[in-house]
């Protein structure tokens, strides 16, 4: 039998237990003696608190305790990236409580917490507590929260601004290079804001045990050991070691179960208090109203081109939204996450961004998948498009002209960007071009045009994207202003039986790791999968770790434990070379089975690994057991990169839009398990195309969600989507053992510009020549942009 | 997302129900809890009991009587889309399969989705376009309210308190007519933008009758006497047709915004799906 695991699409170990209804989850817990919260949030986006009475609440059967402001409202929990203004200035900073206490600052705002015996208890002693609140005007639009007169968020941030940041080449290169310029293409556009919506609420327990002084905390997070850090050295003062946090299995992140929440301190304390557990789940308007949000840029973006249709300069400015506080990331999102990757794919010379970073009366908005690479994305991939359009030249042309030439990273040296980055590896033209056979561009052109004197027309729209990944050198970051290393961690324990119980930081909440990095540990190995478990999620059991998104878990927790792998694989090499008495240097590892060179003589992996754990006949000096721990932080970022293609058709009577076809090139470096990565495709994609024709949150004038619910919130479902017509191409990332570089985030990042450039070549095509559909781009906007001015 | 607490008790039959709901004023009717339980889950609605009335038995049936298909309150939306007596009612097949999805179509009721009267769902259309008679029981006996008296406002019905809907009749199809319903649906909820249904009479290539009915336009369902009166006399062509359909939600009525739809693009909204369920009820 063969033990070759790496490039086959074997099933998911873990769906059996997703499948059948048996995944546990943090509200599947129970707890004897558990207790359960109920957090009693603003209905206001602005307003002052003139007086709580808690009295009838706190007389009601059943209610245990009721935590406020006034007794925790000094914790608060902490940005983790610290950006500073254009004139070295410190960001602001202010204090995000666990509960307010004098003015709330977003509908949604925590302002006090009732622990009893039951959940509806709770939320019925909530709903005694009578607060007398002064409303006050709100701001919800970045753009706007920073004008004279607007209403301020924090008292001490003047103009709401959190701070402003610039990269790329100096502005006056830039405003030169655009001066030259033969064609200027100009654009303002909003990147709407997100809702993650993971299927699973968040959801917390806080346990406290008197008897050896510990804390666990159950939480539905993406980094287990983030939490702990930061939840012990930033928001509580609790011994790190005193505290257990356990990530069971997560439904769901999408980037919004990275942050310390305020809830996960709350329950904590709580359980302390009254010596009992305390659960906390979300419901669903909660998750509306407090997960943290995504995108949320409001830009003005022009790009310039020579006679000959070369790029010469991108000049920027947007306004980005943070929200009333600052999420642990959200000050990286707009900046590092979003700034660095506006080079794209293209030899731009001369590129500036102009960044403003601003608080509105809004929930948080952090990293949501894709996290400020969507947003550059979009940004280049419009303009680029548009451009095309405006010039009359052809929008797959135009991109093949201004492509970084391909290069390797291992024969040639990384492509070195205007926006700090360096690129690992590429080869762009050939995506672009195996999509446009995919698609069949001539004939689609053809069906384009009969199309257009029908009322049902079409258009096709591209996207060739870049991103960085497999977050990330820790070096980097820090000098980038993390107060976080973002390395991995990964131990091996082989068994005497030579079973393996695999250790990881990286924490799987759909992803597959249980299956992709079991195929890693079992081919290296040459053993059966099934003699592979990969445990995650708690930090009493894993050593230390940095968690999942930014598409990391393969390119770094996967790296970390090849790197464990090596080390046993060495070790192992030692005690086969003792027993079968030569030069370890003369042992080689191939299919489970240390051989001395050049004959057949061996022993199997299982026997080297009961040896090592009944060292009898044993190497002098060498430890008995076969157990590793490795870190790896990698040298660089990976650099997936993909050509996306929407053809949408349109209902010229109503402005319904419909994708057609979606095309996906997709070059994510080396693929461990190929139906797991479209599978993360294909719900990235889902995500882009539900940004750019369904999604949104919306705030009316007050500051109030108006679609804060599924009833209004569209999510995109099954039936508004094409059968995905995927491929792939393999450049392997030169800097990481695996050669692999990320596919979690692709999907989202390339797809939602390819369908606003479809839309938009549609409109065309029928000779309304618009620049914009404000997205989502719901049939009524695509309609009206079809009615004459 | 946590209602508050509620007593719940199953009625075995109408007269149960009616006694039950006179005795207690704060009750209310569950008939599938589509809408009901979504808001009791975000307490906008905290009745003190919940009588159950959709599992009464002699409420659920379909029946093809002489002049009429009788459908029983407590038929579910699945019930009729697959019912054999239902088939020559097209309009009543098209919107059934267009509500919810298969969950809902197994728990939600006729009944119950005329009772609450939402000014967005499907059937009240296709109710007042086949001309349905509605028959309540309260208790003072039964009478029958046709559909287009029954849907009076914004969630807001003829039934007197302690009525509960129990037929709904449906007369027959005549010879040359044919109906048809289509909706532009609300993406997030699926609920109609805009839901038209259609019944057209043709006599020899002429239209002898017709109705058109909408939903998710206004307050509540209408019948839109413009368009149909537009169309009485000619002859069913896709230009007749789209002449009578630009008369439609005009005149002195409310039109319903919200941010899927301005009144201006559901107006423009409703003449183009009157014309898509006229031009489907005549076949073209």
């Amino acid at each position: 039998m063969s033990n070759k695991f790496i490039g086959k699409s074997v099933k998911r170990i873990e769906d059996k237990r997703f499948i059948t209804g048996k995944g546990r989850y943090t509200d599947d817990i129970v707890l004897p003696g558990m207790t359960y919260a109920y957090i009693l949030r603003s209905p206001y986006a602005h307003a002052r608190i003139r007086s709580i009475d808690y009295s009838a609440a706190e007389a009601m059967q059943g209610v245990v305790t009721i935590m406020t402001g006034e007794e925790v409202g000094h914790y608060g929990v902490p940005c983790g990236w610290q950006v500073n203004f254009k004139n070295g200035d410190i960001m602001k900073e202010p204090p995000h409580p666990l509960l307010v206490k004098d003015k709330v600052r977003h509908v949604g705002d925590a302002v006090a917490m009732v622990v009893a015996e039951t959940r509806e208890l709770a939320q019925d002693a909530a709903e005694a507590i009578i607060i007398d609140y002064e409303v006050l005007p709100a701001v919800t639009d970045a753009s706007k929260a920073v004008l004279p007169g607007a209403p301020l968020v924090h008292d001490d941030v003047p103009n709401n601004i959190c701070f402003d940041w610039e990269i790329g080449n100096p502005k006056a290169e830039v405003d030169e290079a655009m001066a030259s310029a033969h064609h200027i293409t100009s654009l303002d556009f909003v990147n709407q804001r997100l809702s993650p919506n993971a299927m699973e609420p968040r959801s917390y327990i806080g346990q406290y045990d008197n008897v050896y002084d510990k804390y666990t905390l159950y939480t539905s997070t993406q980094n287990p050991h983030l939490i702990r850090l930061l939840m012990c050295a930033f928001v509580l003062g609790l011994p790190e070691h005193k505290v257990r946090v356990v990530g069971p299995d997560v439904g769901g992140g999408f980037g919004s179960k990275i942050y310390h929440y305020t809830e996960e301190a709350l329950v904590t304390l709580a359980s302390k208090k009254i010596g009992r557990p305390v659960k906390w789940t979300e419901t669903r308007s909660e998750a509306f109203q407090t997960d943290a949000h995504g995108r949320d840029h409001v830009t003005h973006a022009e790009m310039g081109f020579d006679a000959q249709g070369n790029i010469v300069g991108l000049r920027i400015k947007t306004f980005a939204n943070l929200g009333a506080y600052l999420s642990t990331f959200g000050t990286a999102v707009p900046t590092y996450l979003h700034g660095t990757l506006l080079q794209g794919l293209y030899t731009t010379p001369k590129i500036h961004l102009d960044m403003t970073c601003v608080f509105t009366h809004t929930t948080a908005v952090d990293a949501y998948r894709g996290a400020g690479r969507p947003e550059a994305t979009f940004l280049l991939e419009r303009l680029v498009d548009l451009a095309a359009l405006e010039m009359g030249v052809d929008p797959a042309e135009l991109r093949l002209k201004n492509f970084i030439p391909a290069f390797d990273g291992v024969t040639q040296p990384g492509y070195q960007t205007n926006v700090a980055l360096q690129y690992d590896s590429g080869n762009y033209h050939s995506v672009l071009e195996r999509g446009l056979e995919m698609l069949g561009y001539e004939n689609f052109r053809k069906e384009q045009a009969e199309a257009a004197k029908t009322n049902k027309i079409l258009g096709v729209g591209f996207s060739t994207y870049i991103e960085a990944c497999g977050i990330a050198p820790s070096a980097v970051v820090g000098s980038l202003g993390a107060r976080a290393g973002l390395y991995e961690v990964g131990q091996v324990r082989v068994q005497p039986t030579g079973k393996i119980s695999v250790f990881t930081g990286a924490h799987s909440h759909g992803q597959g790791h249980e299956t992709t990095f079991a195929q890693v540990v079992a081919d290296r190995l040459g053993i059966p999968m099934e003699d592979v478990d990969i445990i995650h999620g708690d930090s009493d059991t894993v050593a230390f770790g940095m968690g999942t998104y930014g598409s990391r878990s393969l390119a770094v927790g996967g790296s970390a434990i090849v790197k464990s792998l090596d080390k046993i694989i060495e070790k192992g090499a030692k005690i086969a070379a003792h027993k079968l008495e030569c030069s370890a240097d003369d042992i080689e590892f191939k299919d489970g089975k240390f051989t001395v060179k050049g004959t057949d003589k061996s022993l199997s992996f299982g026997d080297i690994a009961l040896t090592a754990y009944v060292p009898h006949v044993y190497p002098a000096n060498l430890e008995p057991g076969l157990d590793f721990s490795s870190f790896y932080d990698p040298t660089n970022f990976t650099y997936p990169f993909g050509c996306h293609i929407a053809v949408v058709e349109i209902d010229k009577e109503t402005g319904f839009t419909r994708v057609k076809r979606f095309i996906a090139v997709d070059d994510v470096g080396n693929v461990i398990n190929p139906m797991i990565v479209d599978g993360q495709i294909h719900g990235g994609l889902a995500q882009g195309i539900g940004q750019a024709l369904f999604e949104g949150v919306e705030f009316d004038e007050n500051g109030q969600i108006t679609n804060g619910s599924y009833m209004d919130y569209t999510m995109p479902r099954a039936d508004d989507l094409p059968m995905f017509e995927l491929d792939r191409q393999v450049t392997p990332c030169p800097h990481n053992p695996l050669g692999v570089k990320g596919a979690g985030e692709a999907g989202c990042i390339g797809s939602t510009p390819a369908v606003v450039n479809a839309v938009i070549d549609a409109l065309w095509s029928a000779g309304h020549k618009v620049k914009d559909v404000r997205m989502p781009m719901t049939p009524e906007r695509v309609w009206k942009a079809m009615q004459p001015a | 997302m946590i209602p508050s607490s509620v007593d719940y008790t199953r009625a075995s039959s109408v007269g149960e129900a009616i006694r039950l709901l006179a005795e207690n004023p704060d009750a209310k009717l569950l008939a599938g809890g589509h809408s009901l339980i979504p808001a009791m889950k975000l307490r906008l609605n905290s009745p003190a009991l919940l009588i159950d009335i959709a599992r009464i038995a002699e409420l659920r049936f379909i029946e093809d009587t002489e002049n009429a298909i009788v459908i029983g309150a407590a038929s579910t939306h699945a019930d009729i889309i697959t019912n054999q007596y239902l088939k020559g009612l097209t309009a009543m097949i098209e919107a059934g399969e267009l509500i919810g999805d298969t969950q809902v179509r197994n728990m939600g009721t006729l009944g119950g989705s005329i009772a609450h009267a939402d000014p967005s769902a499907d059937w009240p259309a296709v109710l007042l376009a086949l001309e349905a008679q509605i028959k309540v029981q309260g208790a003072d006996g039964e009478r029958i309210i046709p559909a287009a008296e029954f849907f009076t406002g914004f969630f807001s019905t003829a039934l007197d308190s302690g009525e509960i809907v129990t037929e709904i009749h449906l007369p027959k199809a005549a010879v040359g007519s044919a109906s048809a319903y289509r909706k532009f649906m609300q993406p997030a909820s699926r609920f109609a933008i805009v839901g038209c249904a259609a019944s057209v009479t043709v006599e020899g290539g002429v239209i002898s009758a017709a109705n058109v009915a909408f939903t998710g336009v206004s307050d509540a369902a209408f019948l839109d006497e413009g368009v149909a009166s537009a169309l009485i006399g000619k002859s069913a062509t896709l230009e007749n047709i789209e002449a009578a359909a630009s008369a439609a939600a005009e005149g002195d009525m409310h039109i319903n915004e919200d941010h899927f739809a301005s009144q201006a693009y559901r107006k423009h909204l409703a003449k183009v799906y009157a014309k898509r369920a006229l031009a489907g009820a005549c076949g073209l």
